[in-house]
């Protein structure tokens, strides 16, 4: 009986090349595992059955013929803001619920090159726009861990498919810590690269200067065998960087001694649970019987106010992002408006949801007229602040450790009412998009049976690290083969 | 910083967003309390630092133009919500 949930890529893998499993029988586990546990969690908008066993049998063939690569014949589910071609892509909006985009993301190209089996779309907040996977248009998703909980967002849905072992791994997107809060909260391993490390081309922008595409794993190797296969320069995407892509599985096993290792006080936020901080310092300490130099006292001053300018910039993209939905040429449109004005109002006033509404609303104020250099060019030059503190701190050591999330995945409905509670979910996660510099979230721990992520930031381009101290941790703890019972 | 209700459907008029009658004092409401957060980025001196717009340190990225084959008319209308053989159709621009 092959159980996916316990099956890393690495794992799989070596099965499928030995020829002791197939792809067909691998992908058919995944599907009945999917069955099985999608009422619960909820974590998909559609899954992909019949494309999934064509994709298994053509990789059936492929490692017949000898040609079996690191992700050939291997389950997987895409965060639904990745166009895929022919098979419907929502965003988890109304807007878009019956798109079917006619290309597909540079990303999933690659994958499929690799030999991706895709069995699903991951559910999500609306368009990215959240922590917890309560603003998709359809429904939530559950947290395998405590079904009561959020699984964080807004890549919830792909995070609490791997978690659930509906799917050997994901691919998710970052625009704030939309990757590494739900990795945290589902105690699994979250990946976000460099900006401009992997293409963007067909994920369906939020902010564009924030967002990044990432893996979602059930280990530190599999997050860098994921890397490996998606980095790199895309003509399409021109702020993809032309430059060399490692093989990050190299790094993996090579010890931590020597290296150095900053805490940064600014990220035990007033309001940690203190349960939560006990299990980062406890990994901290970790790192140090492992051989690194451990500063627990630095300090980057201005971490507090990525979360304004995160919340000015960010919707100040989106709006401007956003203003491609207008009713006519594909998504939602409104039928009975009598003028092309009213129709571009009356589609988008119905075909978004309040999140979504909220942050175009702020948006558009950032950068109207009178308040433009007040807000939005004031958040652009504190983005300035905040990249040189990063860039000072990196200057005196490798990586920098911090908690992913101030708490263990709150409970479902808990946050709706309170925005700002709600945005302070993701106060450790912002700053790296806003530096647009590398980070990853691996399990570290449990409060109350409720998962702690460890957050391992690095400089750009530095992933080989982040990679390597992650690998170091997880072997030493093994929380990454924890695993949820439902 | 208190937006008024004048305030809210004039940014909801260059958003192209149409508001429900009780959205109007919601968003009021809940954009006014997100604003005041921002006043934190006033505690931080800014006089001669330039602003970032992104992160990478790519700028005026370049290409040949080459012409290439785009996607065929069917694939690029097939998501139309309201086609007229090969051309989306809306209501009259101009009267």
């Amino acid at each position: 009986m092959i159980n996916p949930k316990q099956l890393p890529i690495h794992e799989a893998h070596n099965l499928l090349k030995s020829k002791q499993i197939s792809s067909v029988e691998l992908t058919k586990a995944a599907l009945a595992r999917i069955q099985a546990v999608e009422p619960k969690v909820r974590a998909l908008m559609t899954v992909t059955e019949e494309h999934a066993l064509l994709a298994a049998t053509h990789a059936d063939k492929r490692i017949a013929d000898g040609d079996c690569r690191p992700l050939t014949g291997i389950p997987a589910v895409m965060k639904d803001l990745l166009c895929t071609k022919g098979i419907r892509t929502t965003c988890s909006s109304k807007m878009l619920e019956n798109f079917v985009p006619p290309y597909n993301a540079t990303v999933i190209e690659k994958l499929y090159a690799e030999g991706m089996v895709l069995v699903g779309k991951a559910n999500m907040d609306e368009f990215a726009m959240g922590s917890s996977t309560e603003n998709s248009a359809f429904y939530p998703t559950y947290n395998p861990w405590d079904l009561g909980r959020v699984p964080g967002g807004s890549s919830g849905g792909a995070a609490a498919a791997v978690a659930a072992g509906e799917s050997i791994y994901a691919l998710g997107t970052d625009t704030g810590g939309s990757i590494r809060q739900p990795a945290g909260f589902c105690s699994i391993t979250g990946l976000k690269p460099t900006y401009g490390r992997v293409s963007r081309y067909g994920a369906i922008a939020f902010a564009s200067s924030l967002d990044q595409i990432g893996p979602m794993t059930q280990d530190v190797e599999d997050a860098a065998i994921v890397l490996n296969a998606i980095s790199g320069h895309d003509k399409h995407d021109p702020t993809s960087v032309p430059c060399e892509v490692p093989d990050y599985t190299k790094v993996l096993g090579k010890s931590i001694k020597g290296m150095k290792l900053g805490i940064p006080r600014e990220y035990f936020v007033d309001g940690m649970q203190p349960e939560a901080a006990s299990v980062i310092r406890a990994a901290i300490t970790k790192l140090e019987e492992l051989g690194a130099h451990i500063d627990w006292d630095v300090s980057l001053p201005s971490t507090p106010c990525a979360l304004a300018v995160y919340y000015i910039i960010a919707p100040s993209e989106a709006s401007a992002n956003l203003a491609r939905f207008d009713g006519v040429r594909y998504g939602f449109s409104y039928n009975g408006a009598v003028s092309m004005w009213e129709t571009l109002e009356k589609t988008r006033q119905f075909g978004f949801g309040p999140e979504v509404k909220r942050r175009i609303m702020l948006g558009t104020y950032a950068l109207s007229a009178g308040y433009y250099d007040a807000y939005y060019l004031k958040a652009q030059k504190v983005r300035t602040v905040i990249r040189q503190e990063f860039d000072n701190a990196f200057d005196k050591y490798d990586a920098l450790i911090t908690p992913t999330s101030p708490t263990v995945p709150f409970k479902i409905g808990e946050k709706m009412d309170d925005l700002m509670t709600l945005y302070l979910s993701d106060v450790c996660t912002m700053p790296v998009n806003i530096a647009g510099i590398p980070a990853i979230s691996i399990p570290a721990g449990f409060v109350d049976g409720l998962p702690v992520g460890l957050q391992i930031i690095a400089k750009s381009f530095a992933e080989e690290t982040i990679l390597r101290i992650a690998h170091a941790y997880e072997q030493s703890t093994g929380w990454q083969q924890r695993r949820a019972e439902l | 910083m208190k937006l008024d209700r004048e305030e809210v459907l004039h940014i909801a008029a260059l958003a192209k967003l149409g508001m429900a009658e009780e959205d109007i004092a919601l968003f009021g409401t809940q954009l006014s309390n997100i604003l005041e957060n921002f006043d934190i980025l006033n505690k931080v001196d800014t006089v001669n630092v330039p602003p970032t717009a992104q992160p990478n340190s790519l700028c005026n990225v370049m290409r040949e133009d080459q012409v290439t084959r785009s996607l065929p008319p069917s694939d690029v209308l097939a998501n139309a919500p309201h086609r007229d053989g090969e051309f989306f159709r809306i209501h009259a621009v101009l009267e």
